[in-house]
This record gives C-alpha cells, sequence and structure tokens, in this order.
C-alpha cells in the first residue's frame, strides 16, 4: 500500500507539491492525473526516493522512503518515462544487473529472470542487445527488469507513451495481469484518458500542486458530469494550455531523437 | 561487493562490445605520434634532445588515458536521464559503492587504452629501455586512470546536461594535456608555464611514465608517485561526496 501525508515539495520559491495526501490500497490500480506541470513527477520522484520531500510523510509498504531508503527501494518496481536500459548489454544481461543490485539470489535471479521474460514475451531475445528493441520491447523489458524482486509496488510514468495500440494493449493485460495474480500495486500517470479509464479502479488529480479530486473513474465522471475521464479531466483543470519551460530533461530527450535519427 | 563487482563488470563489457570505438579513439594518440613525432624528430634531434619518438610516446600514452578517463566519468551526464544511471540510484544500493564500481570500470578501460597505445608505438620506433620498471609504468598509467575517472565523475555530478561539457574540454581538459609536459620537455620554457606546468597533475604522471619507460624522471618518480596518490584519494572522496548528491 502507500500512504501519503502532506507531503509538500518546494523548490526555492516554487511549490511543486503543495500538502497532498491520499492513500492507495494493497492491490490497487491507481492512476495520478494531471496537466503538464501539475507535480505528478516531482511526487513519484519523492515517492521513489529520487527527491526529498520539504515536508510531509510518505509510507510505502510501511516504510518511510526518507528514514528507511533501502527497504522502501526494496518494495517498490519502477518503469521510468526514458528508457533506463543499458543499451549496449543484452536483455539477459540488463535483467542479470538488476537482480545483483537488488541482492536477489543467483538461483533465484536464472528462475525469476526466465519467468519474467518468458511473461513479456522477450525470452527469444534474451541475448540481443537492447540497442536493436524497438520502444514497446524496451518497455516491456524494462516492466520484467522491474519486478524481479517482487516487489509490493510497482511504478510507471507514462508507461505507454508513444506506443502503438497493440503494444499499450498488451503492457496493459501484462500489468492487469501480475494485479490479478500477485495482488501488486500498481501506480501510474498518464496522459492517455481512455487507458486510464479502463484500468484504474482508483484515480487522484492533480492540479498546479494540489489534489482536486479523487474517487473512481465512475465517480469522477458523475462529480463532473461528464460522458468521459477526458471530458472530467477537462472539467477538472481547465481547458487552458500550461506554460513549461524546457528544462534539461527535454533538451536531453531531444538529443537523443535527434541521435537516432 | 557484487554491486562494484557488477558495474566494473558493466564498464568493461560496454568497452569491449564495441570495437569501431575501440579502433576509432586510437586514432588520435596515433596520429600526434606519427605526425608529431616523425614532424618535430628531426629539429628536437638537432636541438640536442635526442630521439624524440623516445620522448613523445610517454606523453601520447598519457593523453590517451586522460580522454578515455574523463569521457567515461562523464558518460554520467547522459546515463543519469538515459541510462542505467537512474536504475541505479533507485536500487537499495549505496551511492558510493555504486561510484566505486563505475570509477575502477573506467579506469580499468582507460588503463586498457593506455596499454594498447604503448604496444602500438612500437611501430613508431618507440624502445622500452628498462624492463624491469615495466611493473612501475603500469601503476603509473592506473593512478593516471584512476584520477580523471574520478575528476570526470565529480564533473559529471554537477552538470546536468551536456552543453558544459564543451566548455570542461576546452578550458580544462586541452590545457591540461598541453601544459603537462607531454609534447615538449619542460626545461628552459618562460616562469609562468614552469609554474603551470608544477600546478598541472597531469604533468607528473608524464614525468613518471617517461621515467619508467624511458629514463628522465624531472620531478623524481616518488614525488610523482607521491602527489598523484594524494590527488587520486582527494578527487575520489569529492567524487563520491558530488556523486551522491546527484539528484535525478
Amino acid at each position: 500500500m502507500i500512504e501519503v501525508k502532506n507531503l509538500t515539495k518546494k523548490f526555492g520559491d516554487f511549490t511543486a507539491v503543495d500538502g497532498i495526501s491520499f492513500f492507495v490500497p494493497d492491490g490497487d490500480i491507481f492512476a495520478f492525473l494531471g496537466p503538464n506541470g501539475a507535480g505528478k513527477t516531482t511526487t513519484i520522484k519523492m515517492l521513489t526516493t529520487l527527491l526529498h520531500p520539504t515536508s510531509g510523510k510518505m509510507l510505502l509498504d510501511g516504510r518511510d522512503p526518507v528514514t528507511d531508503q533501502h527497504e522502501a527501494r526494496r518494495s517498490f518496481g519502477i518503469v521510468f518515462q526514458d528508457p533506463s536500459l543499458d543499451d549496449e548489454l543484452t536483455a539477459y544481461e540488463n535483467m542479470e544487473f538488476h537482480g545483483v543490485l537488488y541482492k536477489v539470489s543467483r538461483d533465484i535471479r536464472r528462475k525469476r529472470i526466465e519467468q519474467l521474460l518468458k511473461f513479456v514475451e522477450l525470452w527469444d531475445r534474451k541475448d540481443d542487445l537492447v540497442r536493436h528493441f524497438s520502444g514497446g520491447m524496451k518497455r516491456r523489458l524494462e516492466i520484467a527488469r522491474g519486478l524481479i524482486h517482487h516487489p509490493k509496488i510497482l511504478f510507471l510514468d507514462e508507461p505507454t507513451l508513444g506506443l502503438d495500440p497493440q503494444t499499450r494493449n498488451h503492457i496493459w493485460s501484462h500489468i492487469k495481469n501480475l494485479n490479478d495474480e500477485e495482488k501488486m500495486t500498481v501506480f501510474f500517470t498518464t496522459h492517455y484518458m481512455d487507458e486510464a479509464e479502463r484500468v484504474a479502479k482508483q484515480i487522484a488529480v492533480i492540479d498546479r500542486g494540489k489534489i482536486v479530486a479523487r474517487g473512481s473513474p465512475q465517480e469522477l465522471k458523475d462529480q463532473t458530469r461528464s460522458p468521459s475521464l477526458e471530458d472530467a479531466f477537462l472539467a477538472l483543470t481547465g481547458r487552458t494550455i500550461r506554460e513549461d519551460e524546457a528544462s534539461a530533461i527535454d533538451r536531453l530527450r531531444l538529443r537523443r531523437r535527434m541521435r537516432s535519427r | 561487493m557484487s554491486t562494484i563487482y557488477i558495474l566494473w563488470l558493466r564498464q568493461l563489457k560496454r568497452y569491449f562490445r564495441s570495437r569501431a570505438r575501440i579502433i576509432g579513439s586510437l586514432g588520435q594518440p596515433l596520429l600526434f605520434l606519427v605526425a608529431l613525432g616523425f614532424g618535430f624528430g628531426p629539429i628536437f634531434e638537432r636541438a640536442g634532445g635526442g630521439n624524440y619518438i623516445q620522448f613523445l610516446a610517454p606523453g601520447i600514452i598519457a593523453m590517451s588515458i586522460l580522454f578515455t578517463a574523463l569521457f567515461s566519468g562523464i558518460e554520467i551526464i547522459w546515463d543519469r536521464q538515459f541510462g542505467f544511471l537512474k536504475e541505479t540510484l533507485v536500487a537499495p544500493v549505496s551511492r558510493f559503492q555504486i561510484m566505486i564500481g563505475r570509477t575502477l570500470g573506467g579506469a580499468t578501460v582507460a588503463s586498457l587504452q593506455g596499454i594498447i597505445v604503448f604496444f602500438i608505438s612500437f611501430l613508431a620506433g618507440f624502445r622500452l629501455m628498462n624492463i624491469a620498471l615495466l611493473p612501475m609504468a603500469l601503476l603509473f598509467v592506473v593512478l593516471i586512470a584512476l584520477l580523471f575517472t574520478a575528476l570526470g565523475t565529480a564533473i559529471a555530478s554537477i552538470l546536468e546536461d551536456m552543453q558544459g561539457f564543451q566548455l570542461i574540454m576546452n578550458f580544462l581538459v586541452m590545457p591540461i594535456f598541453f601544459l603537462s609536459g607531454a609534447l615538449f620537455p619542460l626545461q628552459g620554457l618562460p616562469k609562468a608555464l614552469i609554474l603551470a606546468a608544477r600546478l598541472d597533475i597531469l604533468s607528473y604522471g608524464v614525468d613518471g611514465l617517461r621515467g619508467t619507460l624511458v629514463n628522465g624522471a624531472n620531478f623524481g618518480l616518488a614525488t610523482d608517485f607521491f602527489f598523484l596518490s594524494a590527488v587520486v584519494i582527494v578527487l575520489l572522496a569529492i567524487g563520491s561526496y558530488l556523486f551522491s548528491k546527484i539528484q535525478v
């Protein structure tokens, strides 16, 4: 489960996350939605120990990511928005490294790698360099990798961004299977409202650092009297485009796209 | 322990898998050796400096170590957002172990490059003067490699994108290389240049290599070893502190 109480993050004068609170019970599929710059990524970074909060409390499976970093890290797996695989290693090697880093003992590791690679249908490509994988394959590999240490919680930051519908469908059915079978809690962010509507059991909408709505997809649609989640979202957060400044990561992303041409 | 090993292993696998990159990165040292070696050779000899290839080779070996080591440290900038590093930052392992594993791996790769250049220089006419000192020469290779990998790591921990990298190349790495006595002897130079060379830590590395491979250590092998080791320790400390502060 995930518990967040009055979580705040300030960058100098700017308050990115402003005293948010929510609770995700075990085995839930939770969507964290919001416009650009709302504070989604900052929140995920705090939950996954990449950023220190300014104030507030978090608990991941009962562990505090700030004071109990290593234990908290063991309790979750994460698939980042940008691939964090090593392009010059094989799929198997990427999995192996993760296993070693998370201190999974050798025999268990080998078994799980095989099991997971077969689960995401990449076992026959296990000795290929990740460099040659398509975006969808990389994402599947990252999901498999995130699960080697059998985490209770899986974080996904825009997991299907840029993927074709078949792959998106495939990825979500993998995740839903895991949620069904292992009772794994799933916490994800996305801009694809249709996916969130189909997959999420609970949703929180964040805007300008504050949570503006919470509930099941149906509840949000009822609350705003909207036919779809996308309409509900627009009703809650308005239709103006959010001003955004290109940060370092955006510049790097641009470079990366240029590189791969 | 296995964390450090796996990160070290990863650097090595990446190195050996890219034959094109290995050969490509040997191009510049080879070019310098041949063009400058045979170009300046006659003048150098006439001025009483002896065989220029003998003088130059240790400098070129140091050059290849310097660039390879620094680049593997700088790789962190890219890795931070798109690579393995993010994955390691979120894993339940200490940042220190990650940094040490990476640095040792990068230093090993840089040392291997230096050793390859060493063998290539034989093709250009370099002759080893004292085979008994070869282990000591290897020690200097490793020290230079460690030093600059740690430096690259420290710098990369502060930079967020590749823009600052150009500045670093032009205002830090090039001066370090050119003022280190790799290409020309440090005797009889204007006072300012001699002072700059004395402050340049690579000078001690080049001197140490020259002293063990050729004979003719200006500052003395002990001094070279002492200064290099001291700076390695300081940079490892600074590097691991800065690395631990990385926020993605």
